[in-house]
């Protein structure tokens, strides 16, 4: 479903950020993206949603190959994936429903269908009562909610997510962790970057970590008895 | 729908920056449509100019009347020739009487020589053709000296090209500044809706959509231009007219596509701001 083939991504100023990785996340998945600041996570999953291209090699999402999709194929591509940021990236000037509903109306679905479906995701993430609230009005936490709310909205087969607890104390974060899997649970894989190695130790997810741009340490391609926690 | 509403959102949002686009494109189409009124009424003033080009072929004293009017009806018959009429040695004497009006008497008991007087076609009065059917007419024998104000003509000419020319460079110079001023503001629009417009991609909206707004934004705001630069421009015009020098205004033709290029200048200013802008997010 996503795959990279031997991919490497280098910048003209600051060098090489992936270096020839091959990885494959299959449908359902749940996969922690670990490592330190800089070893290549970001562009990592940049280049799931395509937002940059491969230098070398090839990056595969759901039919969509990097070396010959048009900015269309592109545009189409992220109406399959949902995608989370650690600092929400809502619209400060929109409610919370407005900022759900924005996702469906800029992709020109049916203005009927739209009530129905930002209510349902947002009583998926927990924020019936907050509709018509602006974002400044809420927690970090619930402002991430509805940053995977508008996620969730088009069903996606896959939430990439960079950080996605960044920013948030212990509680939050425990309960964006929580939604996550339940995500997961209902069908949706998940790619997610994160520094909190409390989180990983606790779950039995793969785990991927990288440095400097490689590879190091692929849980499910290591034994039982080696899986270790980076 | 979608693209005007959100164009009347972002004049909401910002007026006096919109005011103040529109305002500078207005200025530009202007400064356009003065040098336009100035080319068109030299144009103009030409062409009433030209209206009075004349070639005149003094005949030969003695030459037998039924030559001239055979050698004018042959001449009549020339693709440029409007027409050739034939002036007797006493319609002359009239007509230079008529002219000297209170001095007439000067021309008491003198003879001037006969003519044919040929006017020539609208479209074939530059000075090669008048060049070329004067030659043709001086060919006759009898034809004694052929006059057509060689020089005036050519200066005439001269002046009308350099005015044209002139037009159109300055009226490229003002069209690309127009262009660059609607890109800018475009371009503050854009970046006041920088992150909607990332939050847009991230989602998967097409660049087509996202680009929408800003051109009908663009468009409106040159055809908004064009019509005060149309309106400033009339105005000029008839204080012009009134006080200073009799001139006309352009035909509701080229009031429409002044309007159109207005339009257009502001779709290619936002088509490259928005573009740029895609292309480096």
């Amino acid at each position: 479903m996503i795959r990279f083939t031997r991919v490497t991504k280098s910048y003209p100023r600051t060098g090489t950020a992936v270096n020839d990785v091959s990885l494959s996340v299959g449908k359902g998945e749940f996969v922690f993206l670990t490592g330190a600041s800089g070893a290549g996570k970001t562009s990592l999953l940049k280049m799931v949603y395509m937002e940059e291209r491969p230098t070398s090699g090839e990056v595969r999402v759901s039919g969509t190959s990097s070396v010959t999709a048009t900015p269309r194929d592109v545009a189409k591509l992220r109406r399959k994936l949902g995608i989370v940021f650690q600092d929400f990236r809502l619209l400060e000037d929109k409610t919370v429903e407005q900022n759900v509903s924005f996702a469906l109306e800029v992709i020109g679905a049916p203005p009927a269908a739209i009530g129905g479906k930002v209510g349902r995701v947002l009583t998926q993430v927990g924020l019936a009562a907050k509709g018509r609230a602006y974002p400044k009005e809420l927690s970090g936490g619930e402002q991430q909610r509805v940053a995977i709310a508008r996620a969730l909205v088009n069903d996606p087969f896959a939430l990439i997510a960079d950080e996605p607890t960044g920013n948030l104390d212990d509680r939050a974060t425990r309960g964006i962790f929580q939604l996550l899997r339940e995500i997961n649970a209902a069908g949706t894989a998940i790619m997610m970057a994160t520094h909190n190695l409390e989180l990983i130790r606790r779950h039995e997810y793969r785990t991927v970590e990288m440095n400097r741009g490689q590879i190091v340490f692929d849980s499910a391609e290591s034994s039982a008895e080696t899986r270790r926690v980076p | 729908m979608r693209p005007l509403r959100e164009a009347l959102v972002t004049f909401q949002r910002s007026p006096l920056l919109s005011a103040l686009s529109v305002t500078t494109i207005a200025f530009s189409l202007f400064a356009l449509g003065l040098f336009g009124l100035v080319a068109l009424n030299i144009r103009e003033a030409l062409e009433r100019l030209e209206d009075r080009v004349e070639i005149r072929a003094f005949v030969t004293d003695g030459t037998p009347a039924e030559d001239v009017v055979r050698a004018a009806t042959d001449i009549a018959a020339y693709p440029e020739v409007l027409s050739a009429q034939v002036v007797t040695q006493e319609q002359a004497l009239k007509r230079a009487q008529a002219e000297l009006g209170e001095f007439k008497d000067v021309f008491e008991g003198a003879v001037l020589p006969g003519s044919i007087d040929l006017r020539l076609k609208p479209g074939m009065r530059d000075p090669a053709t008048v060049k070329r059917v004067s030659s043709r007419v001086k060919a006759f024998a009898f034809i004694d000296d052929i006059r057509y104000g060689e020089e005036w003509i050519e200066k005439l000419y001269r002046l009308r090209n350099i005015a044209g020319i002139a037009g159109l460079a300055l009226g490229l110079a003002f069209a690309i500044v127009s262009v660059i001023i609607i890109g800018a503001t475009i371009r503050m629009a854009v970046l006041a809706r920088a992150r909607e417009i990332s939050i847009m991609r991230l989602v998967g909206a097409t660049d087509a959509y996202i680009r929408r707004p800003f051109l009908v934004e663009g468009f409106a705001k040159g055809v908004m231009g064009g019509l005060f630069a149309l309106a400033m421009t009339w105005i000029a015009q008839a204080l012009i007219d009134k006080y200073v020098i009799h001139t006309i205004f352009f035909d509701a033709r080229i009031a429409f596509l002044g309007l159109l290029f207005g339009a257009l200048i502001g779709l290619a200013g936002s088509a490259v701001s928005v573009g740029r802008h895609l292309r480096r997010v």
